[in-house]
């Protein structure tokens, strides 16, 4: 039991860090612009897929190194040349756009680099066991992951309470037009912090990669748990978006080791549930089965019981 | 007495008019499998028709309520899987039902799941609507993977339309037979959908999507509106679902899934979600494109999201929307003035369009092709991936399309700018 819970937490640490690199960016693009993006995970993507190709060119580091900077340009530009350009139909359109740049790099991804999986592997550097505990060993990657993830939460940190670029950033998520009347290129902020977003988005891509696969779809599998994320960490909140990151990472990987269902938790109070009804399936899933449907529901919930998130001040 | 007699005689006019649309549309539907007789060509017109009546009850949500949802598949799929077990499990019995009042049940499921999913997310509008919507889809289609009793699992579920009650002896064998059934059906939604619009609770819909806080005022509550919009968008989309459970006899999880619910996003949008009539030009174009394009590229979904992102940035108003800014010029006999800078634009544009496909295949090819194989066919011609001469040539192509459109464009607005306000309009 202590080894479940033990390598449940590490992994769901490992899983919760880097949903935050994800959701970080995010909710920082919706708290400055009011705009949730949809292409967000598709940078999460494109990282993964930059990341690949280099490595194939020039080795793992090096490639760890060039692949968000890439990402994170090609978010500015999708801001300059697009983004700006629907922002004056309104946050719909937004949205829209957004998820027309979603639907576009997906296929973009499976013009480019065909739809199965990419053979992206860890580098043979870090492909070791760190440690073992009882008979579970921890790989030296995810903790090279991790390490990564809380390196960049430490950046994030420093630069938005330490520095001129973040008080700049922070006054202009409340009062942009205030900013602008104080002399600061509030259009280029914006698209500074897009591209930034989009490039942290990359990052998590190139470190995600190898672990959690490279293939077409992995846009999708991430992209609306990162949704879930932020909305219940409440929209524009950096705070609420790593507490909530945590919490669904954790949430995840715990549900997912758990093999119980209505069935037994009726049977431990004595009642017996019968499977052959029209509706078994209800009460025979598990609870591992239930796992990827939980951050929605609680999504759902966060949504009609509490609007603005943990930690949101506003609404929408 | 002659002035009360000329207002009511012009509406009479106009009424006949505008009864007579709709006949000429029904007597057009009815003709169609005759000149398009081809299984395939029928096959791709009962897809167009299903594709009308989801896109058009998306539309009721989206143009008209303000309400953007990413998870409409979700009425349409569990109004498909409930005809569907409604075809499977009552065939047969005392409460047997004929194939024409399936999309009915359709409907119903999908009103049902509309009111019970509008209960709570038509509360808000704008983003959060957006969010919910896409909680609620995600949801459902995860589940789809677990109750496998209801949903199917991965194989999905199954029927056979012609064991169900046989009216009139019509078996509902044929697909020129199912044809008749989703032209009947999507008649009477458009129908039903236009009336809709024209009821007080449509045009508040429109009024609460434009101004909320002043649709309170007169003294509407926004949210009961919305919430009626949503239900009635979730039955029209059920009975979309209805008729793809009868046309298809096989519903899988994909019919209630994100990929779906984009998809019908996509052909409104390109339609023009500003017009009751922008939904049926998008379903129709979008539908004939899918069927088409698929079986020239591989890449044909690429194509479909550049078309799409191309319309949210540079014509938001969709086909429709371009459509009907032609009116003013056609009313005023001055279209033809248009032709010729039209024909210019549209000629680079073409230029354009020549060089990034030629691109994009070639930058698929390189990457899809088994290895070895250097030739690849494009436009009626074979090229070589690995010399550089055709990568210069459609480069060239784009690019020089892309300078001379820049040129050509602000030419033919302002052609459009003097057809539509006349020359003294267009210097003001």
């Amino acid at each position: 039991m202590f080894e479940l819970v033990f390598f449940s937490l590490l992994n769901g640490l490992v899983f919760g860090m880097l949903l935050f690199m994800l959701s970080s960016g995010l909710t920082l693009i919706f708290g400055m612009m009011g705009v949730l993006n949809f292409a967000h995970a598709g940078f999460y993507m494109l990282g993964a897929y930059f990341a690949f190709t280099l490595t194939g060119y020039l080795g793992f580091w090096p490639a760890l190194v060039l692949a968000p900077p890439l990402v994170g340009v090609v978010g500015a530009l999708v801001e300059r040349h697009g983004l700006r350009r629907v922002h004056r139909f309104g946050h719909v359109a937004e949205l829209i756009f957004t998820f027309g740049v979603a639907v576009l790099i997906e296929e973009i991804v499976q013009a480019v680099w065909g739809r199965v999986a990419k053979s992206y592997e860890v580098p043979a550097l870090l492909d070791f066991p760190l440690f073992t505990l009882f008979e579970t060993s921890f790989p030296a990657f995810k903790a090279f992951m991790l390490l990564i993830s809380v390196g960049i939460f430490v950046f994030l940190f420093f630069v938005l309470t330490r520095t001129r670029a973040g008080l700049i950033i922070q006054a202009a998520l409340t009062h942009p037009s205030m900013v602008g009347m104080l002399g600061h290129n509030v259009p280029r902020v914006f698209m500074a912090v897009f591209g930034l977003g989009s490039a942290l988005a990359g990052l998590a891509g190139v470190i995600a990669g190898p672990v959690l696969g490279t293939f077409p779809g992995m846009a999708q599998v991430l992209g609306s748990i990162v949704f879930v994320v932020v909305v219940i960490g409440g929209l524009g909140s950096l705070t609420g978006a790593f507490v909530a990151s945590l919490l669904i990472g954790i949430l995840q990987t715990f549900a997912v080791a758990l093999n119980y269902s209505l069935t037994d938790l009726a049977a431990a109070v004595g009642i017996g549930l019968s499977a052959r009804s029209a509706f078994a399936d209800l009460w025979t899933v598990t609870v591992a089965q239930v796992a990827p449907i939980l951050p929605y529901l609680l999504l759902i919930l966060v949504l009609i019981i509490r609007p603005m998130g943990l930690f949101g001040t506003r609404e929408t | 007495m002659s002035l009360a007699a000329a207002p009511t005689a012009r509406r009479t006019a106009a009424g006949a008019r505008h009864y007579g649309l709709w006949l000429a549309t029904a007597v057009v539907l009815a003709g169609l499998p005759q000149v398009f007789a081809s299984p395939i060509a029928i096959a791709v017109m009962n897809k167009m028709g299903i594709a009308i009546i989801f896109a058009l009850s998306y539309n009721m949500m989206l143009g008209q309520g303000g309400m953007l949802s990413f998870g409409h598949a979700v009425y349409f799929g569990l109004g498909g899987f409930i005809a569907m077990h409604a075809l499977n499990r009552l065939a047969g019995g005392p409460w047997a039902l004929p194939v024409p009042l399936l999309p009915l049940v359709g409907g119903l499921a999908g009103l049902g799941f509309g009111a019970l999913f509008g209960s709570f997310s038509t509360n808000r509008a704008g983003t959060v609507f957006a969010m919910i919507s896409l909680g609620i889809v995600e949801l459902v289609a995860s589940s789809s993977l677990i109750l496998k009793g209801f949903f199917g699992g991965e194989e999905g579920i199954s029927g056979n339309r012609t064991k169900a009650l046989v009216l009139w002896g019509i078996r509902f064998a044929s697909d020129v037979q199912v044809y008749y059934l989703i032209a009947f059906w999507a008649v009477a939604a458009a129908g039903l959908m236009y009336a809709f619009s024209r009821t007080p609770i449509g045009r508040m819909a429109n009024a609460v999507r434009d101004n909320p806080e002043r649709a309170e005022f007169v003294g509407y509550s926004q949210r009961t509106v919305r919430f009626v919009s949503f239900c009635a968008g979730g039955f029209f989309a059920g009975i979309a679902g209805g008729l793809f459970a009868v046309n298809y006899e096989i519903l899988t999880e994909e019919a209630v899934g994100l990929a779906r619910s984009g998809n019908v996003l996509v052909m409104t949008y390109i339609g023009g979600i500003g017009y009751f009539a922008g939904p049926i030009i998008g379903a129709v174009v979008f539908t004939f494109l899918e069927s088409m394009l698929s079986d020239y590229t591989p890449i044909w979904l690429l194509y479909l999201g550049i078309l799409f992102l191309a319309t949210v940035l540079f014509v938001p108003t969709g086909f429709a929307g371009v459509l009907m800014m032609h009116e003013p010029a056609r009313r005023a006999g001055r279209l033809h003035r248009l032709a010729l800078p039209y024909l210019g634009a549209g000629l680079v544009a073409l230029v354009l369009a020549v060089g990034l496909v030629g691109l994009l295949e070639m930058v698929h090819f390189w990457s899809a092709a088994a290895v070895g194989r250097t030739r690849m066919r494009l436009f009626w011609t074979t090229v070589d991936v690995t010399s550089l001469v055709p990568w210069l040539v459609f480069a060239g192509l784009a690019v020089g399309g892309a300078l001379a459109l820049r040129r050509l464009a602000p030419r033919a607005a302002a052609a459009w700018n003097e057809a539509t306000y006349g020359r003294e309009g267009a210097a003001s």
